[in-house]
């Protein structure tokens, strides 16, 4: 067992920490700026940290909050937008981790950002305190990023117009980073023409409409890839498999 | 302005869907490990659901009025072309986003509401 009163765990997962906290406070500040812009006290963007901890996702409540979204309407979109993370399980090494409350706490805290840490931890090294330790750290420059973002623009006497686009360009990253593993040009054509469809046919529920129309696509395109005689898409990938 | 008793409903909604995800494949684990389906849409589902992010946060862009979605395209250009030359995802999103607060207070001012 680790010796928790060690301060070198923390110390470690300062260290691996470093790269994540250059892009979650600023991040964290711009969060916390739209959450006071959209018109919500200040604290609810610590609220939204400890409650959501997704980044994207918080960024999205935002919006759906706002709106007045209906409860099962954002509980789909929850659903869909952090449904990647059910394949985390698949190898993050939770199994490094001791004890119930640990444990529980590791799996709340399992963001895109721990879940590529955990992964630079050496697998000798991989402790109860370094794991956890890592995702408090990183839970901690997001929640203080917002919680100074939201102060921030409680004192601006006006938040410049436009932050909001910090969310549109999160996107696009996230995409071209997800482009740049899958390398796949049907999927995000697929999920654009969703997209358009969704804002023609359903501009109020356009998020889960485009989803729901791009999951139905994508579960089409399996099928048909998984044909002997298949002429989908990807038919030439089943076939040399 | 929702009132605080429905903002914390869904803070709580969300946290519950949030926490099943990442909770219950570690139960479940077996099963979905050899799931063809599963590796496939892990493969090709996160780019599709940014893909449609993006396209969520620029829906009350208006096309038809003031700037016809010019400042947006320019901003987003910037976020791709650093993202696509750097490949650090902060700057991408530091400077996409400086790009566009700089031009709708700026010299495409009335292009935002």
């Amino acid at each position: 067992m680790p010796d928790r009163s060690s301060p070198r765990p923390l110390a470690a997962a300062l260290t691996d920490t470093v790269s994540v906290g250059v892009a979650l406070v600023p991040l964290g500040v711009a969060f916390g700026l739209l959450v006071v812009e959209a018109g919500l006290s200040w604290w609810w963007a610590p609220l939204f940290s400890v409650f959501i901890y997704a980044g994207s996702l918080e960024f999205l409540a935002i919006g759906l909050v706002v709106a007045a979204t209906p409860l099962a309407s954002i509980a789909l979109a929850t659903l869909l937008v952090n449904f990647r993370h059910v394949f985390y399980a698949l190898s993050f090494p939770l199994y490094a981790v001791r004890g119930r409350a640990a444990r529980t706490y590791s799996m709340y805290a399992l963001t895109d950002e721990a879940y590529a840490l955990a992964h630079h931890i050496p697998e000798a090294e991989r402790t109860t305190a370094r794991v956890v330790w890592m995702q408090v750290l990183c839970q901690s420059y997001w929640v203080l990023g917002g919680i100074a973002g939201a102060l921030l623009g409680e004192v601006l006497p006006e938040v410049p117009r436009g932050m909001w686009f910090a969310l549109t360009a999160l996107f696009t990253v996230l995409a071209l980073d997800a482009y740049r593993h899958s390398r796949d040009v049907p999927s995000p054509v697929l999920a654009l023409g969703s997209a358009l469809v969704a804002l023609l046919v359903a501009p109020g529920e356009m998020l889960v409409v485009a989803m729901l129309l791009f999951l139905t696509a994508l579960t089409v395109r399996f099928a048909l890839r998984r044909r002997p005689d298949g002429r989908g898409p990807d038919a030439e990938e089943a076939a040399r498999a | 302005m929702p009132s605080d008793a429905y903002v914390l409903a869904a803070l709580t909604t969300i946290l519950a869907v949030t926490f099943a995800l990442r909770a219950l494949p570690f139960a479940v684990l077996e099963p979905l490990r050899g799931s063809a389906f599963m590796g496939f849409l892990s493969r090709y589902m996160p780019v599709g659901i940014m893909t449609i992010l993006v396209v969520y946060t620029l829906k009350d862009v208006s096309l038809g009025t003031g700037w016809h979605g010019l400042p947006e395209a320019i901003a987003l250009g910037v976020t791709v072309g650093l993202h696509v030359w750097r490949h650090n995802a902060l700057l991408s999103i530091l400077g996409g986003t400086a790009a566009y607060v700089l031009l709708v207070n700026t010299v495409l001012a009335s292009a935002v509401a």
